[in-house]
C-alpha cells in the first residue's frame, strides 16, 4: 500500500463529490413526488390509475437502472429527429439530465412502495379520531396521514437514499465523471485498481455514513413518543455541601 | 480412522491428477475487449471474432499451445493481467511508455493511424489534411502546423473518445483547454452518441472507424483530418505481458515473427481492414 498515492487518489477523487451528491439529491427530490403520486394512485382505488401505478412499479422496480440508463441514454439517442420534432432533444442530449430521468424514474417507483407501507401503516384510530374531530380530505391527510405515515416510512426511505447516492455511480456509463467514473480514470492513468477502489469505496461509506446520521437525527426529532422521558437529574451539589 | 485415511488418499490422488494434467498441455489464457470491430468485437452468435482472434489462434498454433480467449473490459484489462487473471493481452492495444512501466509487450504485430470523424455536414468535416499521413515521431514540423490548424476548428467543440486509450492521451495532451473530450468504455457508445449529434467528433484508430462508417446506419459519418502515428499515440499494437512472464514473451515474440515473415499478418489485415497493417521496421 502506497499511502502517499492514496492520499493523492482522495484528493482527486474528492472533486467528483459534487456531481455524486447533485445527482443523488436531484433525483431523490424529483423522485419523492413521484413516489407520492405513485402512491397515492396505486391506493386511489380508481382501477385506471392503480393499474397504472402497478404497471409502472413492475417495470422500474423489475429492470436493472444500468439498462434503463443505457435505454435512456443511447436508446433515445437514436431517435434525435422525433424527439427535435418534440422540443425534446435538448433535454436528452445532456448525458446529466438522462441520468436524472434515469435515477428518477428510478427511485420513483422503490419510493412509491415505501411509501404506501408508511400510508397503510397508518393506525385506523388515529384516522377515525381525526374524524371524530372534523378533519377530513386534504386536511386530515396534511395534519394526521402524511406525518404519521413519514415517520414509519422513514428507517425504509433512509436505506432508499442510500441505495440512490451508490447508484450514481452508474452515470460514469454515460460520461458523467462522477467519483466512480474518475476512479475508473485513474486506474486506467495508474492501473492501480485496489488503491485507487480502496479510496473510492471509503468515500462512499464516509458519505454515507453522514447520511444514516441525519435519517436518525431526523427520526429522532419525528419520535417524541417513542423517547424515554427525561429523568430528573438527582442533585449532586447537597453531598459537598 | 479407516475414514480418514481414505479421505487422505483422496486429496493424495486428485493432487497427482490435477498436477499430472497440467503438465501435459500449457493453457495460455489470452484476453480480448470484444467491443473494438474489426480488431476484436463479439458476433452474432455471441462469439468472439475478428482480427486478433484470428491471429491469437494462429500464433497459439505456432506455440503448440492451448489457447482461450476471453473478454474483459478495456478499463481494467491491464490490472486484471496484473492480477493473474489472464495471461496475455491481445485488444488493439498500443506500446506507451506509460504502459511500459506495468506490463510488458511482444513485439508489435499491427500498425495503424488514428484521426477523427465527423459527420458529413459538420463544420469539422473540413479538418485538415484528410487523406495525409503525419507521423509524430518522424515530421514534428508537419505535426506541429497541423495541430494548430487542428485547434483552431476544435475550439469550443466536443470531442468523444474510449477511456484509458492513447486516443484519449493524445486528445489530452493537444486539445485540453481548446476542446471539451467526454469519455467512453467503448469505442461503439461514441459511434451512438457521433450519430445522435451529442458530441461534434471523435477521435479514435482508423481501422475502427472505417468499420463503423461501412454500416449503414453510420453511412453520414466520415473520417476527416490527416490520420496521425507515434508520439503518444504509441509504437504499434503489440500482445501485453506480465513483466515477470519472459518465457512467454519469448514464444510470442518468435510466433509475431513468424506471422509476419510467412505474410499470414498481412493476409489477416487485408482480410479485416481491407488495408495491409503490418507493422513496418
Amino acid at each position: 500500500m502506497d499511502f502517499e498515492f492514496m492520499q493523492e487518489t482522495f484528493l482527486r477523487l474528492l472533486s467528483g463529490v459534487p456531481l455524486t451528491l447533485n445527482l443523488a439529491f436531484t433525483s431523490v427530490a424529483f423522485g419523492a413526488v413521484l413516489a407520492m403520486l405513485i402512491a397515492l394512485m396505486r391506493m386511489s382505488g380508481v382501477r385506471v390509475l392503480e393499474a397504472f401505478a402497478k404497471g409502472y412499479v413492475f417495470v422500474f422496480r423489475g429492470s436493472p437502472l444500468l439498462v434503463q440508463i443505457f435505454l435512456i441514454y443511447y436508446g433515445l439517442g437514436q431517435f434525435r429527429p422525433t424527439l427535435q420534432e418534440w422540443g425534446l432533444w435538448s433535454f436528452f442530449r445532456e448525458p446529466y439530465w438522462c441520468a436524472i430521468l434515469a435515477l428518477t424514474l428510478n427511485t420513483g417507483a422503490y419510493a412509491s412502495e415505501i411509501f404506501r407501507g408508511g400510508l397503510q401503516a397508518v393506525p385506523a384510530q388515529q384516522v377515525e379520531a381525526a374524524r371524530a374531530c372534523g378533519m377530513s380530505g386534504f386536511l386530515l391527510f396534511r395534519r394526521i396521514t402524511f406525518p404519521i405515515a413519514l415517520r414509519q416510512a422513514l428507517p425504509a426511505y433512509g436505506s432508499e437514499l442510500i441505495l440512490m447516492v451508490k447508484a450514481t455511480s452508474l452515470a460514469s456509463i454515460i460520461t458523467m465523471m462522477e467519483i466512480t467514473g474518475i476512479a475508473a480514470k485513474l486506474i486506467s492513468q495508474t492501473f492501480r485498481a485496489v488503491e485507487v477502489f480502496i479510496v473510492a469505496g471509503a468515500i462512499y461509506l464516509i458519505l454515507n455514513f453522514i447520511i444514516t446520521r441525519l435519517i436518525m437525527a431526523l427520526e429522532w426529532w419525528l419520535s417524541p413518543h417513542l423517547r424515554h422521558p427525561p429523568v430528573p437529574k438527582a442533585s449532586v451539589e447537597a453531598v459537598h455541601v | 480412522m479407516k475414514i480418514f485415511k481414505a479421505i487422505g488418499l483422496g486429496i493424495l490422488a486428485s493432487a497427482l491428477a490435477i498436477s499430472g494434467a497440467a503438465a501435459q498441455t500449457k493453457t495460455v489464457k489470452i484476453a480480448t475487449e470484444g467491443a473494438y470491430a474489426p480488431w476484436n468485437f463479439t458476433g452474432a452468435g455471441g462469439k468472439l471474432e475478428g482480427f486478433e482472434i484470428d491471429l491469437a489462434n494462429d500464433l497459439c498454433a505456432r506455440m503448440k499451445v492451448t489457447c482461450e480467449i476471453v473478454s474483459q473490459d478495456w478499463d481494467g484489462i491491464i490490472p486484471a493481467l496484473n492480477a493473474k487473471k489472464y495471461d496475455a493481452i491481445m485488444a488493439g492495444m498500443n506500446i506507451t511508455d506509460k504502459r511500459l512501466e506495468v506490463i510488458a509487450f511482444s513485439r508489435p504485430y499491427a500498425s495503424g493511424l488514428h484521426g477523427f470523424a465527423t459527420m458529413k455536414d459538420s463544420p469539422l468535416a473540413k479538418l485538415a489534411g484528410t487523406g495525409e499521413r503525419v507521423n509524430f515521431d518522424k515530421d514534428p514540423a508537419a505535426a506541429e502546423k497541423i495541430i494548430g490548424e487542428w485547434k483552431a476548428l476544435l475550439k469550443g467543440k466536443t470531442v468523444g473518445t474510449q477511456t484509458a486509450t492513447v486516443n484519449l492521451a493524445f486528445l489530452e495532451k493537444y486539445f485540453k483547454d481548446t476542446a471539451t473530450i467526454r469519455e467512453y468504455k467503448t469505442t461503439e457508445q461514441h459511434d451512438l452518441d457521433m450519430a445522435a449529434g451529442r458530441v461534434d467528433a471523435i477521435f479514435a484508430a482508423h481501422s475502427s472507424l472505417k468499420a463503423t462508417i461501412d454500416q449503414p446506419e453510420f453511412k453520414n459519418m466520415m473520417i476527416a483530418g490527416a490520420g496521425v502515428s507515434g508520439g503518444v499515440l504509441g509504437r504499434g499494437v503489440a500482445v501485453g505481458l506480465r513483466k515477470d512472464d519472459a518465457e512467454l514473451k519469448t514464444a510470442f515474440d518468435t510466433a509475431i515473427q513468424a506471422a509476419i515473415a510467412d505474410g499470414t499478418i498481412q493476409k489477416l489485415t487485408q482480410k479485416w481492414f481491407k488495408v495491409d497493417m503490418s507493422p513496418q521496421g
